[in-house]
């Protein structure tokens, strides 16, 4: 069974079509890396995907799920990452991820959550609300959602990369790599170059306005 | 049949619809309206405790009772938008919002003028005065939540929840004002006795309520095109039908690409 | 089960970090009290007269201040895709926030009215009557508010619509309320009222959730 198919989505816009007649398939290990102007619906297409967005035509299956119809158990197996972090600014980094736990079924217990994030490099930083960390921190906390994340199937992340440093560019690679190697699946967009050792399917999505 | 009713979510067929109806709707309402009006004003017997004033009602009822109906079949309207996801039924929505809000004003206004000759003054807090009032605030929250929205298809859903949230709430409102209106009515101010119509009287209010109503249709018909084809300017099947006559789509991509050189 | 405590929790906590901003509606509501004595003038029997009304027409707008906070922070940093996106249906999580922001909200104006019943020459029946309807009516403001609040959050500065699109909806409330009050200032019993704005507020707890998520999915939109 396929984890994500998508069939014959159109999306629009203020009533202008920014694509249509997107198909896409994907199993277990497959990496799809969607790419694009600025403004051709990379972002609006991930959205559709996981089913924050409604297409104006088209179905999103989720492991057999439809997406904008059954949300919840759709969204079982799913981790997306956006363009907002999900975090809360005035929590601190070790409460936001233990609520997020609490919020998707993840069981982690308080030292995991530690190890994470002394992993990314934010030891000392556990106890601070998160409006006073520097957007790569902040971007780190969010990232940890992928590191504590056990039975997910399908990653779908919008501009992973955006404020992260080198090294941690490099190491969320490996991740996604691994996540890959495991038996995952992973949509994602980027600016970036991707330097994945891993087969890479493309989905070009062209400016049609 | 459930085929061919849901055939009118696609904007090329409502647009069909328009056309085909437009015309009827003008003639009936034109000929009812001229026919109506002048009976009414000029031939009907004059109220014997109210003189000739009383003829306001020709205009006053039927703009009441229709722009509560027209209210209602905006909420019928953001129904079917919201449970089958029609795009059309939220540009007849809108269509009719205004040409609701405009009739709720009428009502208003000539219930004003009749007020002050029969009650001595220009408002008074009488209980369909206030829930009209009321009306007209509904109306123009729906019409305002509607523009606040650049996407207009956002627009069409957030309005259609507001319009559906009125309609439940118009007959609460009415009960609690009614109620409101008898505990607090003051002996100064007795509502004058409404003797049952006569027929004479009748019949022209019949034909002017028709009137009215088809008018509404007229307006909302001439207005709902207007929106499909503004909203629908960058489709084939609008280029198809109107061939070479339309060069708005060059027009606006022109704007367009002004605006974006800036 | 565990995903809702965590919301009500996390609410808690939210709201006990932005404490002065929870205080501001709660300004408001004492200051614009204090002005209908001063425009009206000080006959205790003038402002016994009015006071019910003046209460509740100023707990409608200091609500309608604080409830723009309701959705605004969880859609601004992206925790409301989260929740869209974790297997907890939408409009449960929906009914534990309103629950919670109407909780934060009413027990501060609570403490308070002790006191404006005082500035206002209330008699203590007048003041039970008064307990009663806010205990009933507003949460019926909070639910059917946050629908016009999950409408208008993704809009810059919906403010002013928020409260245009609000405030007729609320007038039924406005008027059973009030009117309980001044039976219970003539000492005759109010219980007709009551039992109108509890049906009222039932009526919306049920109705309102549906229409929450479905405002909050199309802002997301």
């Amino acid at each position: 069974m396929s984890v994500l198919l998508a069939q014959q989505l159109v999306c629009e816009k203020s009533d202008r079509q920014l694509f249509s007649d997107i198909n896409i398939e994907l199993s277990s290990g497959q990496l799809l890396y969607v790419t694009g102007e600025n403004g051709a619906g990379k972002t609006s297409l991930l959205r559709i995907l996981v089913g924050l967005s409604a297409p104006a035509t088209g179905k999103v299956h989720i492991n057999g799920f439809d997406i904008h119809k059954d949300m919840p158990s759709a969204s079982q197996g799913l981790l997306y990452f956006g363009h907002k972090q999900g975090i809360s600014q005035l929590l601190s980094a070790l409460e936001n991820l233990q609520f997020w736990c609490q919020q998707h079924d993840v069981k982690a217990t308080e030292e995991a959550i530690n190890g994470v994030l002394a992993e990314l490099g934010l030891t000392g930083l556990e106890d601070i609300a998160v409006k006073n960390l520097s957007a790569g921190q902040q971007r780190r906390v969010a990232l940890a959602k992928l590191w504590l994340q056990q039975d997910a199937s399908l990653w779908v992340l919008d501009e992973p990369f955006t404020a992260l440093d080198v090294h941690l560019i490099a190491e969320l690679e490996a991740k996604i790599t691994l996540f890959l190697k495991s038996g995952g699946t992973v949509v994602m967009t980027s600016h970036q170059k991707l330097s994945i050792d891993y087969p890479i399917s493309n989905l070009h999505l062209d400016y049609s306005w | 049949m459930w085929k061919w009713i849901n055939s009118f979510a696609k904007p090329e067929k409502a647009y069909w619809l328009c056309d085909v109806l437009q015309n009827w709707f003008a003639v009936v309402a034109t000929a009812s309206l001229v026919i109506g009006i002048v009976w009414g004003l000029g031939f009907a017997p004059s109220d014997y405790q109210q003189g000739d004033s009383f003829r306001i009602i020709y205009i006053h009822v039927p703009s009441a009772i229709l722009a509560m109906g027209a209210y209602v079949a905006m909420a019928i309207a953001a129904l079917v938008g919201v449970v089958w996801q029609w795009r059309t039924a939220f540009m007849f929505m809108i269509a009719i919002a205004p040409v609701g809000a405009v009739m709720t004003f009428i009502s208003l206004f000539t219930g004003s003028f009749w007020g002050k000759p029969m009650w001595g003054t220009w408002w008074i807090w009488d209980a369909r005065l206030t829930s009209q009032l009321i009306l007209l605030f509904l109306y123009l929250g729906v019409i305002s939540l509607y523009t606040a929205f650049e996407d207009k298809q956002q627009a069409g859903k957030a309005a259609g929840v507001m319009a559906m949230v009125g309609v439940i709430n118009i007959p609460i409102i009415h009960f609690s004002v009614e109620w409101w209106n008898t505990l607090h009515q003051g002996a100064t101010i007795t509502k004058i006795g409404k003797p049952s119509i006569a027929l004479e009287m009748y019949w022209p209010l019949l034909i002017c309520i028709v009137g009215f109503a088809t008018f509404i249709g007229w307006v909302t018909i001439v207005r709902m095109k207007n929106e499909i084809i503004m909203r629908d300017l960058h489709r084939p099947w609008v280029a198809k039908r109107f061939g070479g006559l339309v060069d708005l789509e060059a027009a606006v991509a022109n704007e367009k690409d002004m605006k974006g050189g800036q | 089960m565990v995903a809702l405590k965590s919301v009500f929790l996390k609410d808690l906590a939210l709201a006990y970090r932005q404490r002065a901003e929870l205080m501001q509606p709660l300004m408001f509501f004492v200051l614009v009290i204090t002005l209908f004595p001063l425009a009206i003038g000080p006959s205790p029997e003038t402002l016994q007269r009015i006071g019910g009304g003046v209460i509740w027409v100023a707990a409608i707008l200091s609500l309608l201040l604080g409830m723009e906070r309701m959705f605004r922070d969880d859609f601004a940093d992206g925790s409301l895709e989260q929740y869209m996106l974790s297997p907890t249906p939408l409009y449960m999580i929906v009914v534990v926030k309103v629950f919670t922001h109407w909780l934060m909200h009413i027990v501060p104006l609570f403490l308070i009215s002790p006191l404006l019943a005082l500035f206002l020459h209330l008699t203590f029946d007048m003041y039970v009557a008064l307990m009663l309807t806010l205990l009933l009516g507003t949460p019926l403001i909070s639910f059917v508010g946050a629908i016009g609040v999950a409408l208008t959050v993704g809009l810059h500065r919906g403010g002013v619509l928020l409260a245009l699109l609000l405030i007729p909806i609320f007038i039924p409330l406005l008027i059973f309320a009030t009117s309980a009050i001044e039976s219970a200032s003539m000492l005759l019993p109010y219980h007709p009222q009551l039992a109108i704005i509890a049906a009222l507020l039932l009526f919306s707890v049920a109705l309102s959730p549906m229409a929450i998520a479905y405002s909050l999915k199309v802002s997301q939109n």
